[in-house]
């Protein structure tokens, strides 16, 4: 029970102080299960977060799963995943309760349409740092140019393209490994 | 049923979206043109909030929208719909985690769906400055070509694109940059 309570305590911190998520909450993160805990080591915690931005999903939470399961097996990953998500989950709450009652005054409208500016320029900023790491050569370069395109052109479902790719990939590198 | 539409509708966007955080910004586009429980316009308000409060911003969108589609009950549903494909997911590979990172079909399938993630961010991104820094129906109504630009916010964009890309600002949290913009917003009537 003891440990149950570690690891609500240590997730519930571990959502709270981080904003932006993702990289944001990795320093966080090792303070709490590397450092205070020891729950895992720092090569442990590098493996999870490859593997986090490797899975589907957001991988704070996939980190947090990760660590709990090895804690307290399934139970202990979704018992950690649920304190890591609380804190964001009552904050939001409060805030699109109160966005219900704020949305109509003036004052509020030109806020957003300031930040909605702002908004572009951080998604730019992310797609240029994402690119960076995701294409690596001609080939994935091309795979970028083709899913930008169909995904401006057409009303497509993301579902879709990224099976598609998924699949792509693990041919390209059937190929590849194949004896020439 | 709405609740378990929710449910099924951020499933997906949690099993599909890889890489984290915007990851989720393309399913959500999507989900306000096919649902109509939200629009678009809210989407980027809602990534603007996801920045400026703790938590990963999947998490963050998908109570948001939850809460504005059904209410307190429907942010739950939403919520744990979108965490569960990665418990699943996680719970399964920590069992098998030596052979998982080193399988070259895992490699394969990933090499192929980082880009492809990548450019439907980029998508998103294209299609949430067309509507913020243009202004096509003042261009519709009058014809005329000065009128399709949305000055105020092109000149804001620009100005947060130089700032965020100074060395000395980079390390700034995006907040600071919203909460500026959001004065600027407001002293400047946008």
């Amino acid at each position: 029970m003891k440990r149950y309570w570690e690891l609500f305590v240590s997730f519930f911190r571990v959502g709270i102080l981080t904003f932006g998520g993702g990289y944001a909450m990795l320093p966080i993160l090792r303070r709490e299960v590397v450092e205070k805990r020891a729950w895992a080591t720092d090569e442990e915690l590098a493996d999870y977060y490859a593997i986090g931005q490797c899975t589907p999903g957001v991988i704070s939470v996939n980190t947090a799963t990760f660590i709990g399961c090895k804690e307290k097996g399934v139970w202990g990953g979704i018992w950690a995943t649920l304190s890591l998500v609380l804190p964001s989950f009552v904050i939001i709450l409060v805030i699109a309760a109160l966005m219900q009652n704020f949305a109509e005054y003036e004052v509020v409208k030109n806020a957003f349409a300031g930040i909605r500016a702002c908004v572009c320029v951080l998604i730019i900023n992310a797609v240029i740092n994402l690119f960076k790491s995701s294409v690596v050569d001609m080939v994935t370069l091309g795979i970028f140019l083709t899913v930008f395109l169909i995904s401006s052109v057409w009303n497509l479902s993301p579902v879709i393209l990224v099976l598609v790719c998924g699949v792509a990939g693990i041919l390209l590198q059937v190929r590849k490994g194949a004896p020439e | 049923m709405i609740y378990l539409r929710l449910f099924w509708e951020f499933f997906k966007t949690g099993l599909f979206s890889v890489g984290g955080g915007l990851a989720t910004l393309p399913f959500l586009n999507r989900m306000a043109a096919a649902t109509g429980w939200f629009t678009t316009q809210q989407v980027t308000d809602m990534l603007a909030i996801s920045e400026s409060t703790p938590g990963p911003i999947g998490v963050n969108m998908a109570t948001y929208a939850g809460y504005m589609t059904a209410g307190f009950a429907g942010s739950v549903c939403a919520t744990l719909g979108l965490v569960a494909p990665s418990i699943v997911i996680i719970v399964i590979i920590a069992a098998i985690l030596k052979h998982f990172q080193n399988n070259k079909y895992v490699q394969g399938a990933f090499y192929g769906i980082r880009p492809a993630s990548t450019a439907l961010i980029a998508a998103v991104g294209l299609s949430v400055a067309a509507t913020t820094l243009l202004n096509r129906e003042a261009f519709s109504a009058t014809g005329r070509l000065e009128n399709l630009f949305d000055w105020k916010a092109i000149i804001l964009a620009a100005a947060i694109a130089v700032a965020s890309n100074l060395k000395k600002l980079k390390k700034l949290h995006p907040a600071v940059f919203i909460l500026v913009s959001a004065i600027v917003g407001v002293i400047f009537k946008f």
